[in-house]
């Protein structure tokens, strides 16, 4: 928001909301980079450090909703702005999600390591959808304070790629599981971590959409990628 | 800016290239636009943006300043009411006008209503209480006066003479109702009152209000008209315009980014 507003306290505020969504952000990244590394390396203590930050997370949504509620009931925004803080409000909710997803993921990589079994998972196919991910949402945020919709399109379209990334992998597992009963135990843990991967990709996907919604008051959610490009353009 | 309206809306005054000068002052440059009928319009912009000096024009409100003149057409249904011949009081009757402070005339509560009432029609006094009490039913102004319809207009609260000067406004029936700034003197109760009432009105009456307050136009318009220097910038739906206007000046207004 280059432009200022008559009044500068209003646009101090607005800063400052933006800088927490901001924060939040960067918190969500490093617990998706840490979560990633703990699944490749099965390393506890940095499994440990992602459940950490859970709660500083929790603790920034819930400030920056009530900031967000006092600029709305203070200064009842209209049009540009309006849009904006609606979707600084729907972006939270995004990332902190992303951040449960993270930690969805430690839990997991310490109940493997409880189990004893676990060394021998092959996590690497995971590593290409992981990093994939985490790539988005860094991008997304990129683009949020950028307010960047072109970079939104293109978000859009590798989450398609993270999408079609899962079924495949969807696809192996069952293969897998069929060929060997014995398996099935750590193929499922398998599972619900490409599914918490898939789930940020999701998030970074939303977040990109919200871009789209500020700058031209569109909503994009439910369209197709062929028809949310023309409306970008 | 091309003729502004609303297709799927009939019209009720159509301003067709209005000119408008104070003396050589060129106060409202070439305006096209169409008043929907039975709709709330709002009139909103900057200070001298020449929002009021339309609402003037639509009832010939000008005409009591020589150095005044109007050039082009407001053509109300069809009639162009610049040119017409018919008695300005007679259009005045129709495009009724409320202003931005309360004017009760000085005198009882009831005889506010009935005197514009009698200049255009003969009723009896029986026809006259139940007009009377119409109006002010209609402005919701009733229940508190109807024990003190001998009393002075001067005696209400800013709120009520301003509800009165409505009731007195829609007592002799009008087509359109005018109003300017009717808010800006009163306290957030009586503004949420009139407001109220400006929704009623709507069912009967085409309205038009200028106002400062975009909030206000935001809450009890159907359609914005943004005006910046004696132009009409931009006009459509009120929640279009609040949400996602077209024009980056009319962004930049109703954001609070104009300077």
């Amino acid at each position: 928001m280059p432009e200022k507003h008559l009044s500068t306290q209003f646009d101090t505020e607005l800063t400052s909301v933006s800088s927490r969504v901001m924060e939040l952000g960067g918190l969500v990244e490093s617990q998706i980079r840490h979560a990633i590394y703990s699944l490749a390396n099965f390393s506890e203590e940095v499994a440990n450090q992602v459940i950490e930050v859970e709660n500083r997370v929790n603790q920034l949504e819930v400030e920056i909703d009530r900031d967000l509620s006092s600029i709305i009931g203070r200064r009842q925004p209209t049009a540009r702005d309006l849009r904006l803080l609606m979707a600084m409000s729907k972006a939270t909710a995004n990332l902190e999600r992303a951040g449960d997803e993270t930690v969805r993921i430690a839990r997991m990589v310490k109940s493997i390591l409880a189990s004893g079994a676990s060394r021998q998972l092959p996590t690497s196919d995971l590593g290409v959808a992981a990093d994939l991910a985490s790539g988005l949402l860094r991008k997304a945020l990129d683009a949020f304070a950028r307010l960047d919709t072109a970079a939104a399109v293109s978000i859009l379209r590798e989450d398609d790629l993270i999408d079609r990334e899962f079924d495949g992998f969807v696809r192996k597992l069952v293969t897998y599981m069929m060929e060997d009963p014995r398996t099935i135990s750590a193929s499922l843990d398998l599972l619900f971590l490409a599914k918490a991967i898939e789930r940020i990709g999701d998030h970074a996907k939303n977040v990109a959409e919200l871009i789209i919604y500020i700058v031209k008051g569109a909503d994009v959610r439910h369209m197709p990628l062929g028809e949310i490009e023309t409306t970008v353009k | 800016m091309e003729h502004a309206q609303v297709q799927s809306e009939k019209s009720k005054i159509r301003v067709k290239n209005l000119d408008f000068y104070y003396g050589k002052f060129h106060a409202l440059k070439g305006i096209n636009l169409d008043i929907p009928e039975k709709r709330v319009t709002a009139f909103i912009g900057p200070s001298g943006c020449g929002k009021s000096t339309l609402l003037r024009t639509f009832n010939r409100m000008y005409e009591l300043y020589p150095e005044q003149r109007a050039v082009g057409a407001i053509e109300l249904d069809g009639e162009n009411l610049l040119t017409s011949k018919q008695d300005v009081a007679l259009i005045r009757a129709k495009v009724g006008m409320v202003f931005q402070k309360p004017t009760p005339f000085p005198m009882s509560i009831y005889d506010n209503i009935a005197f514009g009432v009698k200049l255009f029609e003969k009723l009896s006094a029986s026809d006259m209480d139940d007009r009377v009490e119409w109006a002010l039913r209609k402005a919701a102004l009733w229940n508190e006066v109807k024990d003190k319809l001998g009393q002075s207009g001067a005696g209400l609260s800013g709120g009520q003479q301003q509800r009165l000067c409505i009731a007195r406004g829609i007592a002799i029936k009008p087509e359109v109702l005018l109003l300017d700034e009717p808010c800006s003197a009163l306290d957030p109760i009586s503004t949420a009152k009139v407001e109220e009432l400006i929704t009623e009105l709507k069912n009967d009456y085409t309205v038009v209000i200028v106002t400062h307050n975009m909030q206000q136009a935001a809450r009890c318009s159907d359609y914005t008209a943004y005006m910046y220097l004696g132009d009409l910038v931009e006009f459509g739906a009120t929640e279009q315009m609040f949400f996602k206007p077209t024009r980056k000046e009319t962004e930049d207004y109703i954001t609070g980014r104009f300077g």
